[in-house]
């Protein structure tokens, strides 16, 4: 069987070999498809998962969905120790390798662009969160012996929690002026959801921040300094990512000036 | 040296990210690119992706016995009304043994009567639950035809 042409990423000739064992969507090795100055990085993906009717429906199982992101991803960490990749969104999909020649010739100077403004450079992620602990306190908190009593403690609760997220604002304001600072370029994703995230706490910044590779060192250890600096409120870092948040191109599309389809 | 350790494996997440952090990437961000095989990841796919995820994740939460949502008053319209619904029982069954103090022999205790802060609140939290029922039939009666 032949199949369809599942593409992760778009990058140039890498300079060091993927690493053996990697195995990609559906189980199946990436592998690297050449096209003038750049490569792209495709796997064979069944039509019965991945034909436009069946991908619909099964995007939309969260343990297919679980095991499909979680692949996808592996292959972009394994391109990003070797290289700086442009990561594709999760089911970019090609009827077979002439499709996808056609759309690298097509955006050919938009990745090439992209790829030289990203070189070398990768994504953090860095969350704050303010711990549960906040709501605590109302359980615990003695019965009240009469109406005036019970109005006191609820508004004294109300107060705390308000105090909370003024400073937990104010601290995120901060770390993120700073972290921008060191950082070339920073973008602000909407807070995570709990019930999505399972992480424990309320999501109040969802930062992702463009690093040299150079200098994530030093910007690692700006952001571990600032754990445990406020009660109540935790810092998260994730990474190093491939620069997913920022490959946007949607400006660039369309703009192509005369006789780029000569 | 942890410094040149550090760079090539993930920081802090031991090989395997959190599955919200990979979806939010994997889905909302990274090139847009239509392939012969078109798929709408930007607008309404992902929404309802989106919603079955926490849809999923909640009822897997609940199986897990994490439903402090449906507890907490302050989240949980039910459990308010769980509150009140127990707080009145309690409360009536003090009236009632005040009131048997009282009325058999008039030599109660004087203390135990005497006593206005813990039954003028008492009176004032058992107004909403007389207004809960009225309104609930309300309701119903709007609704029933």
């Amino acid at each position: 069987m032949n199949g369809l042409r599942y593409v992760y990423a778009v990058c140039r000739p890498l300079g060091a070999p993927l690493q053996t064992a990697l195995s990609g969507v559906a189980g199946d090795p990436p592998r690297l498809l050449a096209h003038h100055g750049l490569i792209a990085v495709v796997s064979h993906v069944p039509e019965r998962d991945f034909a436009e009717e069946p991908l619909r429906r099964r995007l939309e199982d969260l343990d297919w969905l679980t095991e499909t992101a979680r692949a996808h991803q592996q292959v972009i960490d394994a391109l990003t120790a070797v290289t700086t990749p442009l990561p594709l969104r999760l089911a970019t999909v090609f009827r077979d390798d002439s499709g996808v020649r056609v759309m690298m010739e097509e955006r050919e100077q938009d990745f090439l662009r992209t790829l030289d403004r990203l070189d070398g450079r990768v994504e953090w992620g860095v969350k704050v969160y303010v711990e549960p602990e906040a709501r605590e306190p109302e359980p615990a908190a003695a019965r009240p012996v009469s109406g005036r009593d019970y109005l006191r403690q609820r508004r004294t609760l109300a107060r705390a929690q308000e105090d909370t997220w003024q400073r937990a604002e104010e601290f995120a304001a901060r770390l993120h002026a700073t972290l921008s600072a060191r950082a070339e370029d920073a973008r602000l994703h909407p807070p995570q959801n709990s019930a999505l995230s399972e992480a424990s706490g309320q999501n109040v910044l969802n930062a992702a921040y463009l690093v040299p590779r150079a200098q994530s060192e030093e910007f690692v250890e700006i952001v571990d300094r600032t754990k445990g600096e406020e009660p109540g409120i935790r810092v998260e870092l994730t990474g190093p990512w491939a620069a997913y948040s920022f490959v946007d191109m949607t400006e660039e599309v369309g703009a192509g000036g005369p006789g780029e389809d000569a | 040296m942890t410094m040149a350790s550090r760079m090539p494996e993930p920081y802090g997440q031991g090989g395997g990210a959190n599955l919200a952090d990979i979806l939010e990437r994997v889905l909302d961000k990274g090139i847009v690119i239509a392939g012969d095989i078109r798929i709408n990841l930007l607008d309404i796919e992902l929404l309802t992706i989106k919603l079955r995820l926490i849809v999923a994740s909640v009822d897997k939460a609940k199986e897990m016995g994490i439903d402090w949502w449906e507890d907490d008053p302050a989240l949980s319209s039910g459990a308010r009304r769980k509150e009140l619904a127990r707080e009145n029982a309690e409360l009536r069954e003090r009236l009632a043994r005040l009131e048997e103090l009282t009325e058999p022999e008039e030599l109660a205790e004087p203390e135990e009567l005497a006593e206005p802060e813990e039954l003028e609140p008492a009176r004032a939290r058992q107004k909403p639950r007389r207004d809960a029922p009225r309104e609930a039939r309300g309701n119903a009666r709007k609704e029933s035809p």
